[in-house]
């Protein structure tokens, strides 16, 4: 159960003392019980109390961090009830029966899927290396120190313990095995252990997974992912949403831990419904989504997908300001202007780019509002828009001297001229689907 | 111990929405759970997935698309064709020349056009319109009558325009009435009232809620479509237990990654799968969020979605 803010100040020296940077203990403890602020910020508190407090404010999902990544942590089953806290993360599959031309070329594939989208880094953060029955360990292990090379995490999916333990050796940082069995669990935990691996555990069934992963956290082991994929679509959609909802709505901790969804056996050899799977757990609580490949066409949609549906709502996405050439633009073409949002930016700069004209963009920092909420906040302005090309030094970098500003702030044409006095200020239609024709006619 | 599943069983229903008439016709909503639980309760509809249509005929730059239709050159033989598409459950004609921005096809012309594609199949139809809330109720109200019996989906009425299509569509011609508002759950609910307070009933609305293309600003969708379901289903809210139809290929295809051309970005590779992969990503995405049914213009997509639907239901 949640701690309430006063169950939280009970336990704390009351001396407001404002050492956690706090005004007040109270002030303190009511940020604490919604997650704004960390326990060991107060330097008061002692350990027992910590320990005490930590296992009842812990969140229901734990975070499981491999390498740089973070998996779980969720509080809420939709976004808009908070915000999702872990996106998900993408791997693709290979197994040491594929001939080396095959697996060569798909790690090619995953090198060359690596771009920035609204300065977030879109790549794929997984290998997963399969050991498939009846192939000799050392080809295993061959494979992995191979995917090793290419610096990305590794999932191993393997069920023999010592095995585990050689590949996860030569896997060149953290990484998850994923192994672990109603049969084998013992072991295998005692391997990640050793390894200080994240373990996969799996299992035929709910239920069998249910009890798998209680004997294995009285082994002590608590860092676990769970590994949702079933026989069919139907089933492992099950799964994942249960494991979900058993650990946000029904505080049950057994089963408080991310999934991995394996889109590409689901999809079997289908890339058309791999794509769809890849969407469908991106939406729905897949933690690592297992593709058999990644290519730009694969990419664009689901890491753009993934950017909207991982975002805070409370902070709304923004694209840094400065000055975006389109369509090849140089300092000689002509420059527009609108604000940081990104849903504005994303919607002006295609619209831009459909007219074939070249043009400078010239994005503000507007707080990450739309032009009409940042015009009524103060956000753009004139004033703004003098500052920023003054900070920016446009006019040192840009020749021309005609700016379009956004039909909906018309109004600020007069300010902007007073401001701008080299500049000659020009007003764009209301919608950006108008632009294609506006630019043309200009 | 064994495993206690959590459930989230409803009391509330969405409201069943028929469109067409005969043998193919459809039939949208009924369900009690959040999309694709199954196990918390039955789902009686399954998502149903249309083929988009326009009046200016097929997107030629597109290679596989354009053989599907070969030797289809109206749109009624166009629709007769759709009607053939794996995994199709309706088809829907968007009468984009009707534009008096673009070619302003004048509303007969859009009215025969309507009278052969109903006489070229027997699939329930959708009829959208050109996005000016003038010329689109004139044109919806001219086709309903023309198409009167047939049962056929006006896709939308809009704030400007819901009191023409609304009393036309809706009450005059006893055809289905589509209301779209833009990705904002209050919206969508003041349309459904005021259609309401008009006279239109609550089972003849199929609701719009807006959509965007994955990566751009999509999580408005999915949240939109989350609390809509949540109001209606949790709160048991009759002005949003509509089911929930969304056009999909009219926003997919514009965007940058299904426009450029490989020559331009080699690196991305063929256009045509960029396109069909970012049309089936948003698809999955809306029916994953709460959407009735989809509509989608490349045969690729129609069967990949309509194959994944029924793995899940």
């Amino acid at each position: 159960m949640a701690l309430k803010g006063l169950d939280i100040f009970k336990l704390t020296p009351k001396t407001n003392c404002k050492e956690c940077g706090n005004p007040t203990c109270m002030a303190f403890s009511m940020k604490v019980a919604q997650g704004a602020a960390q326990l060991d910020a107060c330097p008061h508190i002692t350990d027992d109390v910590k320990a005490q407090l930590a296992e009842a404010t812990a969140p229901p999902m734990k975070t499981i961090k491999v390498g740089e990544h973070q998996l779980g942590g969720e509080t809420v089953l939709c976004r808009h009830e908070k915000t999702f806290v872990s996106k998900t993360l993408y791997a693709v599959a290979i197994n040491d029966a594929m001939d080396d031309a095959t697996v060569d070329a798909k790690l090619e594939g995953v090198k060359k899927v690596d771009y920035d989208r609204i300065g977030e880094r879109m790549y794929v953060e997984f290998l997963y290396v399969k050991h498939e029955d009846g192939v000799d360990g050392a080809k295993f292990v061959d494979l992995v120190k191979k995917a090793a090379g290419l610096s990305r995490n590794l999932i191993l999916e393997v069920e023999d313990a010592d095995l585990a333990k050689q590949a996860a050796a030569v896997a060149g940082g953290d990484c998850i095995i994923n192994g672990a069995t109603p049969a084998n669990f013992e072991a295998m935990s005692a391997a990640a252990t050793e390894a200080k691996a994240v373990l996969g555990v799996k299992a035929g069934s709910l239920d069998e997974l249910y009890d798998t992963v209680a004997a294995i956290e009285k082994l002590g082991n608590k860092n676990l992912v769970l590994d949702a994929t079933a026989d069919t679509i139907k089933a492992t959609f099950e799964n994942v949403v249960q494991i979900r909802r058993a650990a946000l709505k029904n505080n049950d901790r057994t089963f408080g831990y991310p999934t991995i969804v394996k889109v590409g056996k689901l999809a079997k050899d289908d890339d058309k419904m791999q794509m769809a799977l890849a969407s469908l757990f991106t939406v729905k609580y897949g933690s690592i989504v297992v593709m058999q490949d990644m290519t730009y066409a694969q990419a664009l949609p689901v890491f753009g997908l993934r950017q909207n549906v991982f975002t805070d709502p409370q902070k709304p996405m923004t694209v840094e300001p400065g000055i975006y050439p389109i369509n090849g633009a140089t300092p000689d073409d002509i420059c527009a202007t609108t604000v940081d949002f990104a849903l504005t930016y994303f919607v002006v700069s295609g619209e831009l780019e459909r007219s074939g004209k070249p043009v400078n963009l010239l994005i503000s920092d507007a707080g990450g509002m739309s032009v009409l909420t940042a015009w009524a906040a103060g956000k753009l302005s004139a004033s703004t828009i003098a500052k920023f090309f003054e900070e920016q030094d446009i006019a040192g970098k840009i020749n021309n001297r005609k700016l379009i500003i956004p039909g909906k702030v018309a109004v600020l044409k007069g300010e902007i001229e007073a401001k701008l006095p080299d500049w000659e200020i020009i007003v764009a239609p209301n919608e950006a689907v108008q632009l294609v024709k506006f630019m043309k006619d200009l | 111990m064994a495993f206690k599943p959590a459930s989230q069983k409803f009391n509330a229903t969405i409201n069943q929405v028929e469109i067409g008439s005969g043998d193919k016709k459809i039939t949208l909503g009924g369900e009690c759970t959040l999309p694709f639980y199954t196990f918390d309760a039955e789902i009686p509809n399954a998502p149903k997935v249309g083929v988009e249509l326009t009046d200016l005929g097929i997107d030629e730059t597109l290679p596989g698309l354009k053989e599907f239709y070969a030797g289809a050159a109206t749109v009624a033989e166009q629709a007769a064709k759709a009607a053939t598409m794996e995994g199709a459950d309706f088809i829907s004609i968007r009468f984009e020349g009707a534009d008096p921005n673009g070619e302003n096809k004048s509303v007969d012309e859009c009215v025969e056009i309507a009278k052969a594609v109903a006489d070229a199949t027997d699939m329930p139809l959708v009829i959208c319109g050109c996005k000016n809330a003038e010329k689109d109720a004139d044109l919806f109200n001219k086709i309903a009558e023309a198409l009167a019996g047939k049962n056929v989906l006006f896709l939308a009425a809009k704030e400007e325009n819901y009191k023409t299509v609304g009393a036309s569509a809706g009450l005059a011609y006893n055809q289905k009435v589509g209301a779209e508002s833009a990705v904002d759950i209050n919206l969508a609910k003041q349309l459904n009232v005021v259609l309401g307070q008009l006279g239109v009933k609550n089972e003849t609305i199929v609701m719009n809620v807006g959509t965007a293309t994955a990566g751009y600003g999509f999580e408005y969708v999915v949240s939109t479509m989350d609390r809509v379901k949540a109001a209606a289903l949790s709160q048991n809210d009759a002005a949003l237990q509509m089911p929930i139809m969304t056009p999909i290929a009219s926003e997919t295809y514009n965007v940058k990654e299904a426009i450029v051309s490989e020559e331009d970005f080699p690196e991305w590779g063929d256009r045509e799968t960029r396109a069909i992969d970012m049309e089936i990503t948003t698809a999955a995405a809306c029916l994953a969020s709460g959407s009735n049914a989809v509509i989608l213009k490349h045969p690729a997509s129609v069967a990949t979605i309509s194959k994944m639907i029924k793995e899940l239901v």
